[in-house]
């Protein structure tokens, strides 16, 4: 392994690192919700510490890089998508701490009942299998399992599009504060599903040099 | 932009050895490209091809074609001479001769047979301030160019190749022997002087590659492996060689 094999060995495993604390980030967010535990709603604010540290790290590490070793071509490609994946995957950290701020300063929990209508939950396990696959897509330097990511994102579009009428035909029915607050978290569960496209996207062009960003991927 | 200088199924040997293995490539005008790869590739060997600096060498044998301007240099009625003052040439290591800058670049001249002083005179003046020098030794134009830095005399060679005005520039490593700074002066010189010539470069350097040339060329074992606009090369290799090879997973 040259010294460019080792540093970017090991930037992938500080991105792993990320891509894992994240993914405990959404866990306790989507937690929060679903359970209404409003300990793991404090606990969401402590680990964000954590992910800001690696998200520095990570950018400083990439910084290094190209400073130092002038990457070309998939070397290159890597950093670049490493640099992109660093900040979504931060990004999806702020909006499983801001939607599970609701449960620790709320004392209405979501109703069940109205969750069920809007397919929060389904919202929620979909948005866990994209997770998963682009962990995997990630670690396994696979891009035809990121590519599953793009169906599973069209499911959260549809599900986010239909839920404000749904709140509108239920707003005299339960909580109008409450229902507030579900809608804005269904659509800060669909931006963070865009991250995840996002991820997706940069893992592919990492592997193929293919550019698949604003284009329709199925 | 049009193609001035073309290979075409080009096969060299040197004595039993092949040196290159049917080589088809294309240069364009007033544009620079690069020839990277490993030592003993062939493209040193590819480069001096378009100036017949192989002729010297008694095991060379050539089948195929060269052309510059659609004209086959290798046909019987090419006058050597006359070639050369189209394709100049730099070298590796700065190469003056032991006589004054101004003889320097006006020895090509000279040995054309051109005796007009006030002609001489004007056409040095032009090549050194084309190679970027004449600023730096306006005033000492009778001083040995041996006693310049390396980087000045490396420019005083590449005034001397202007100096016959030629179309097209060859250039083995012009900055192997450079240190940074004269470096970035003879890179910068090459890319001013690509809007007049047609360059073509071998490096070592990927990033000198990357920063100069507008086209790339990767020859590995006397094979031509890819040749593509250097952006391409540098960030989608068509070849898996050729990824290996600028991200030096070589060997």
């Amino acid at each position: 392994m040259n010294t460019i094999e080792k540093e970017i060995s090991n930037l992938k495993s500080s991105l792993l690192t990320m891509f894992l604390l994240v993914e405990g980030q959404w866990e306790k967010g989507a937690n929060a919700i679903v359970n209404y535990d409003q300990d793991i709603a404090e606990e969401i604010s402590s680990s964000e510490n954590r992910i800001n540290a690696q998200e520095l790290k990570i950018d400083s590490d990439c910084e290094n890089i190209i400073a130092l070793h002038a990457p070309v071509a998939v070397d290159l490609r890597f950093i670049l998508s490493a640099r992109k994946i660093n900040h979504a995957l931060e990004h999806i950290a702020d909006i499983a701490e801001s939607i599970a701020k609701y449960v620790a300063d709320h004392d209405v929990p979501y109703d069940k009942e109205i969750m069920t209508k809007t397919r929060i939950n389904e919202m929620l396990e979909i948005f866990n299998a994209m997770m998963d696959c682009v962990v995997e897509a990630f670690e396994n330097e696979d891009p035809s399992i990121a590519r599953r990511v793009f169906k599973k994102d069209k499911l959260i579009n549809k599900i986010n599009s239909d839920s404000p009428q749904i709140i509108i035909d239920n707003i005299n029915n339960y909580d109008k504060n409450m229902l507030l607050y579900l809608l804005s978290s269904i659509r800060k569960i669909e931006r963070a599903a865009d991250s995840l496209k996002k991820i997706a996207e940069e893992i592919i062009y990492h592997l193929e040099a293919n550019i698949v960003k604003h284009k329709k991927n199925g | 932009m049009k193609y001035k200088l073309e290979a075409k199924n080009i096969d060299v040997f040197y004595g039993e050895l092949k040196a290159l293995n049917n080589i088809n490539i294309g240069i364009m005008e007033n544009a620079v490209t690069a020839l990277i790869g490993p030592s003993g590739c062939g493209k040193s060997t590819f480069l001096r091809l378009f100036n017949r600096m192989n002729d010297y060498i008694d095991s060379f044998k050539l089948n195929g074609e060269i052309f510059i301007d659609n004209k086959n240099i290798y046909d019987k009625s090419i006058l050597v001479d006359e070639l050369r003052k189209n394709v100049g040439m730099v070298f590796q290591k700065p190469n003056p001769f032991p006589k004054s800058i101004f003889e320097n670049v006006a020895y090509g001249l000279k040995i054309q047979g051109i005796k007009d002083k006030e002609f001489i005179k004007t056409r040095v003046k032009d090549a050194l301030q084309q190679a970027a020098l004449w600023d730096e030794v306006k005033d000492d134009l009778n001083k040995s160019a041996l006693a310049l830095s390396g980087g000045q005399q490396q420019r005083v060679c590449i005034a001397r190749a202007l100096a016959v005005e030629p179309s097209i520039i060859l250039m083995d490593e012009p900055t192997s022997a450079l240190d940074p700074i004269a470096t970035a002066k003879v890179e910068k010189l090459i890319h001013t002087l690509k809007e007049k010539y047609t360059i073509i470069i071998v490096t070592h350097n990927m990033q000198q590659a990357g920063r100069i040339s507008d086209y790339t060329a990767f020859f590995y074992m006397g094979d031509l492996i890819e040749c593509d606009k250097t952006d391409t090369i540098f960030t989608n290799p068509k070849k898996e060689r050729t990824e290996n090879y600028i991200t030096g997973r070589f060997g």
